[in-house]
C-alpha cells in the first residue's frame, strides 16, 4: 500500500500519496473549514477528522470508505451541568487536540484530547463518548492552566503498545499523568520536568509544567521524549524521571518532536527561537536531530529555507513514518516539506497550503 | 407558533427555509426545531446549552443581545438564527 501524507489545516484535510520519489495531491476534504486533528486507520479505510469551527464549536467526522464520504458524528461533550445554561465556568469543548486509537486489539476503540484539557474515550468507533472521570476529577487539575490558549489543552495521548491500558497523556499547562488500569486511576508522571516560566520554589512543580509535545518511542516504549516550552526533556525509565537535555544547538524552545520508531536515541526538533516572538533563529528552518539520546544534535537544514523564513511548526506538524526514514513537516505558512532520509534533505511538497495543524503519515 | 430561520451557514444540519414550531421564548422554540434536527443543536448551543458566543438572535426584527433563550415570543414571531460577524 503506498505510504499517504494527511494534512489537517485552517481550509481542510489534504491527502497526498508517494509513488516513486513523488507525492501527489489525490484528495481534499471539508474545503475551508479549519480540521483541527485527523486519525487514520492503518488500512486507510476509516478516518476521523476534527473541525473546529469558529462560530458553531468544535464537530467530529468519520468515514468508513477511505475518504470518499463522511458522517457527521456527536463530538464530545463535557456532561451537562445543574444550572450549567447559566453558569459560564461550566465547561465546554472548545477544540480537540490529539486523537489515537486506544486499543489495537480492540478496533472501534478511541481516545480523544481537548481543550479544555480532558480526555474522552469511544468504545464504538466513535458514535458515543464518554468523558474520562478519573483524569477530570483528579485533585491536581486544579492546578493546571492555561498555555498558548486560555484554555488548558490535553494533546499528546501515548498509548503504551506493551498494554494498552497504560496511557500518559500531556498537557498544557499540566504536566504528565500516567494511568495503568485503562483511564480508572491516574498518577502525576512529571517527576523533573523544569518550568522557566514560573517562580523558583515552583518550577520543579510537575503539576505545571508546559509540555508542548510528548511522544514514546513504539520499540522502546519505556523511553518517552517532550519538547517543552522552555527545552527537552527525555525519560527513559518509564516516567518516574525526566532529565533536561541541554544541547540543542540552534534553539531548546520549539513545539513538535518525533521520535525514531525503532531507534529510542533518535528524535527530531523543528526549534524556534524562543518564546515571546516564535519565528525561525535568523530565519533559517532547521530541523535538530539527535542520535545518542540528547548528548549531540545533528542540524538538519539542505533543501529547506535558509533566509527570510517565518514558517513556524505547530506541534502535530512534524512526523516520522514507521520506517524511521520518511518525515514530514507542516508549518504556519502553508509550506510542507518530506525527507527520505531521516531528515539529512528534505523536498518541498508545497508552499501554498493553508497554516498547517496536524500531519499524519499512513 | 413561531416561525424560525437559520442562517445559510448551517444549510448542511439546519431546515431548509423556515420551520414552523411551538414555544413562548427563544429556548422552547429551539428545544422544538432540535427534536427534528438533532446535529443542529450542537452548532448552536454548546455542551452546557448556552447559546454559542458567535451566534447573533433576531426576533421580529430586534437584534435581542441579552438573556436571548428567555426571550419571549409571540405565536406569529419570526426567529432569525444568524451567524454573527465575530470570531471565527
Amino acid at each position: 500500500m503506498a505510504e499517504r501524507l494527511y494534512i489537517a489545516s485552517r481550509k481542510g484535510l489534504m491527502t497526498y500519496e508517494q509513488t516513486g520519489n513523488v507525492w501527489r495531491h489525490v484528495a481534499t476534504a471539508f474545503l475551508g473549514s479549519p480540521v483541527s486533528m485527523v486519525l487514520v486507520s492503518p488500512d486507510h479505510r476509516t478516518l476521523f477528522a476534527a473541525l473546529n469551527f469558529g462560530h458553531f464549536g468544535t464537530k467530529l467526522h468519520r468515514s468508513t470508505d477511505g475518504g470518499t464520504t463522511w458522517t457527521e458524528l456527536q463530538a464530545p461533550q463535557f456532561p451537562k451541568q445543574d444550572g450549567g445554561e447559566k453558569d459560564e465556568k461550566a465547561p465546554a469543548v472548545n477544540a480537540i487536540w490529539a486523537m489515537e486509537w486506544a486499543d489495537p486489539a480492540k478496533p472501534g476503540t478511541l481516545w480523544i484530547g481537548t481543550a479544555p484539557a480532558a480526555l474522552f474515550h469511544s468504545a464504538d468507533n466513535g458514535d458515543t463518548w464518554t468523558l474520562n472521570e478519573g483524569l477530570w476529577n483528579l485533585p491536581t487539575r486544579k492546578k493546571w492552566f492555561g498555555g498558548g490558549t486560555v484554555d488548558t489543552a490535553l494533546h499528546s495521548i501515548c498509548v503504551d503498545p506493551r498494554d494498552a491500558k497504560r496511557v500518559a497523556v500531556a498537557v498544557s499547562c499540566g504536566g504528565v499523568t500516567l494511568t495503568e488500569d485503562g483511564g480508572k486511576t491516574w498518577t502525576v508522571a512529571g517527576q523533573g520536568l523544569r518550568a522557566e516560566f514560573m517562580p523558583p520554589d515552583k518550577q520543579f512543580d510537575p503539576d505545571i509544567q508546559d509540555a508542548h509535545l510528548m511522544v514514546q518511542c513504539p520499540a522502546d516504549p519505556k523511553v518517552y521524549w517532550i519538547q517543552h516550552h522552555n527545552g527537552i526533556f527525555r525519560s527513559t525509565d518509564d516516567l518516574k524521571s525526566w532529565h533536561e537535555i541541554t544541547t540543542a544547538p540552534v534553539s531548546k524552545f520549539g513545539f513538535a518532536v518525533a521520535v525514531h520508531p525503532q531507534d529510542p536515541s533518535t528524535a527530531w526538533f523543528a526549534p524556534a527561537q524562543k518564546d515571546e516572538h516564535r519565528y525561525p533563529v535568523d530565519g533559517k528552518i532547521v530541523v535538530q536531530r539527535t542520535r545518542d539520546g540528547g548528548e549531540t544534535f545533528d542540524v538538519l537544514r539542505a533543501g529547506l529555507p535558509q533566509e527570510n523564513a517565518f514558517d513556524l511548526i505547530y506541534r502535530h506538524g512534524l512526523v516520522v513514518d514507521r520506517t524511521g526514514q520518511r518525515l514530514a513537516m507542516g508549518s504556519t505558512t502553508g509550506a510542507v516539506w518530506t525527507s527520505d532520509n531521516g531528515g539529512e534533505a528534505w523536498s518541498l511538497l508545497s508552499a501554498h497550503l493553508p497554516p498547517v495543524y496536524a500531519l499524519r503519515f499512513v | 407558533m413561531a416561525n424560525v430561520f437559520f442562517t445559510a451557514h448551517l444549510k448542511s444540519v439546519a431546515p431548509d427555509g423556515a420551520i414552523v414550531v411551538d414555544g413562548h421564548n427563544v429556548a422552547e422554540a429551539l428545544r422544538h426545531v432540535f427534536g427534528r434536527y438533532p446535529m443542529l443543536r450542537g452548532y448552536v448551543l454548546d455542551d452546557q446549552d448556552r447559546l454559542r458566543l458567535h451566534i447573533a438572535v433576531f426576533v421580529d426584527g430586534e437584534h435581542v443581545r441579552k438573556n436571548m433563550l428567555d426571550h419571549p415570543l409571540r405565536p406569529d414571531s419570526e426567529l432569525y438564527i444568524m451567524q454573527a460577524l465575530s470570531g471565527g
